[in-house]
């Protein structure tokens, strides 16, 4: 293993990094592992004739192997993509166009990532239906809900494992359950969930999972998605052309990349029961280190049923993109409006019932493999002066002190 | 989204953070916006008895901008007579702090402010009738 992991030796110009479910740096030991496959071992996995494709095509099956083994699938079950996107692309408009002449309904959740949301919302034009469920205030979705939005017409139900923005887990290996019970497809967006958590594909009942290279300090452009054999799922292909990948994704396959993930999925499995224990560690010390220092911070979304390195906080009365301004030394992500190119609140808090006014004062703080006590004590300091010198230029932290209810003034919405 | 120098120094340096007294009949208060936007602008002025603004503060919750534009306009009024400070356009307070497009509505919204505070004061204190 390298000697320097990233974020150490941070010069000091460099915010620090707590940011981890936008994305993870690639951890050293994976550029290792990929470095040969750019350089003497570069052939084309899918050459028959000589040594050069042969040590690729070894590459790529053991890295299939290895992806498989994290969530107990068979190696034929994993193909390669170029992230989770695309995974989550081919799964619903996969399964939807294979189907579509006896099933052309999908249930999805209204906090879905966008790319799961956005291929339902183009299904819809090509005439699929799509239920969208709400979630309860805790994000998390009401089962018996689920499951009463199953019809005779159901081709898939997508519920993704854990979330982006505010990093509930949902119960999978119930809803796995709830969807062979009505023989259903089940499709989940496991990006931020794979390496983090436990995943069993049987045990959940698992029928489509996609699967993302650069959540998991594996390098960015790579993805897989599982497509269980038995009973057998079937797609239509995205992407056509030479037939890889048993003809569900063609094109020749990035080796660096997938020798890559392939690392990442095995450093994550020795892993994941220490880290995950760590992680949730230093989550406990941010939040109640915030918690002693701020007053008036709500946590968004489950914090039981919750990735270990995931926080979501609204800093009531601090406006999000404000906040990070303050926070100049942290990287970090807001729900609010003003990081995006639109002005509505994320959708995701809206969708937990939270109030615009609330949406807008949210930060994500993503914990991650190299993230230090250190650097979560710098955190807890530099937020805490942060929203204390905001809330003395609010003029809604003076009306909540002088026992004003925000809520009871008439306000020009604009 | 990268700031301007101006906006920063002004986020990281507000000019004229504060309240005046709302029941002092001198002072007209501004409060504009709305916390469901994401920016809410508290602006007050103090007006001479020659009609002269001769001090104003601010208090915002918002974005970097949203926040800078407030301070700037706090320095803007100070010294104009209502009329003068009731000139000021968003489109100069957004040129002077170099706010990208989707940033123009805190400009907006400074404007707004100015405006709310001179009618407020007038409100309060009705212009005597030219002799």
């Amino acid at each position: 293993m390298s000697s320097t992991r990233p974020g150490e030796n941070r010069p000091a110009n460099r915010p620090v990094y707590l940011d981890y479910q936008a994305t993870t740096p690639c951890d050293p030991r994976v550029v290792e592992a990929m470095l040969p496959y750019f350089t003497e071992k570069f052939g084309n996995p899918h050459s028959r004739n000589h040594l050069y494709g042969w040590e690729a095509e070894d590459a790529v099956e053991r890295a299939r192997e290895q992806v498989a083994a994290l969530i107990g699938a068979d190696p034929k079950e994993i193909i390669f993509t170029s992230g989770a996107t695309e995974s989550n692309n081919t799964a619903l408009k996969g399964v939807a166009h294979f189907y579509r002449d006896k099933k052309d309904h999908i249930v999805t959740l209204v906090t879905e990532h966008k790319c799961v949301l956005d291929t339902c919302r183009h299904l819809e034009t090509e005439g699929f239906k799509v239920t969208y469920l709400p979630v309860e205030t805790n994000g998390l979705v009401d089962l018996a809900r689920l499951e009463a939005a199953i019809t005779e017409r159901t081709a898939v139900v997508s519920v993704m494992a854990a979330h982006n923005e505010i990093g509930v887990v949902q119960p999978i290996a119930e809803i796995g359950a709830i969807c062979r019970r009505h023989g259903v497809f089940f499709h989940t967006d496991c990006a931020q969930a794979v390496g983090k958590i436990p995943l069993d594909v049987n045990a959940m009942n698992i029928d489509l999972m996609s699967i993302s290279g650069h959540k998991i300090y594996g390098p960015k452009g790579i993805g897989a998605l599982y497509v269980r054999r038995r009973p057998r799922v079937r797609l239509q292909a995205l992407i056509n052309g030479g037939g890889q990948e048993r003809g569900m994704r063609s094109g020749t396959l990035a080796t660096p990349l997938v020798v890559g993930l392939g690392e990442a999925c095995v450093l994550a499995k020795a892993e994941m029961e220490a880290e995950s224990a760590r992680l949730t560690g230093l989550r406990t010390r941010l939040l109640e280190g915030l918690r002693a220092r701020l007053p008036e911070i709500y946590v968004n979304g489950d914090l039981d049923h919750r990735l270990p390195g995931n926080l979501n906080i609204s800093f009531a009365f601090v406006e999000g993109e404000g906040l990070m301004m303050g926070v100049k030394d942290l990287a970090v992500s807001s729900g609010s409006a003003c990081t995006s190119a639109s002005l509505e609140p994320s959708y995701v808090l809206r969708a937990l019932g939270l109030d615009a006014e609330m949406a807008h004062t949210s930060l994500r703080l993503g914990l991650g493999r190299f993230t230090t006590e250190a650097e979560v004590d710098f955190a807890i300091d530099h937020i805490a002066e942060a929203v204390t010198r905001l809330r003395s230029l609010s003029p809604l932290w003076d009306m909540h002190l002088e026992g004003i209810d925000i809520k009871s003034i008439q306000w020009a919405e604009h | 989204m990268s700031y301007s120098d101006t906006v920063v120094d002004h986020y990281e340096h507000p000019r004229n953070v504060g309240a005046l007294d709302q029941a002092d009949s001198a002072v007209g208060t501004g409060l504009v916006g709305a916390p469901a936007c994401g920016d809410v602008m508290k602006l007050q002025i103090k007006v001479s008895a020659e009609g002269i603004i001769e001090d104003a503060k601010f208090k915002t919750f918002g974005c970097g901008s949203a926040i800078a534009s407030s301070s700037l306009v706090t320095e803007w009024v100070k010294g104009k007579t209502l009329d003068e400070a009731a000139e000021i356009k968003n489109t100069d307070i957004a040129r002077h702090l170099a706010l990208p497009p989707v940033k123009i509505h805190c400009s907006v919204l400074a404007e707004d402010a100015i405006k709310a505070a001179i009618a407020d004061y007038r409100r309060k204190t009705p212009q005597e009738p030219p002799q």
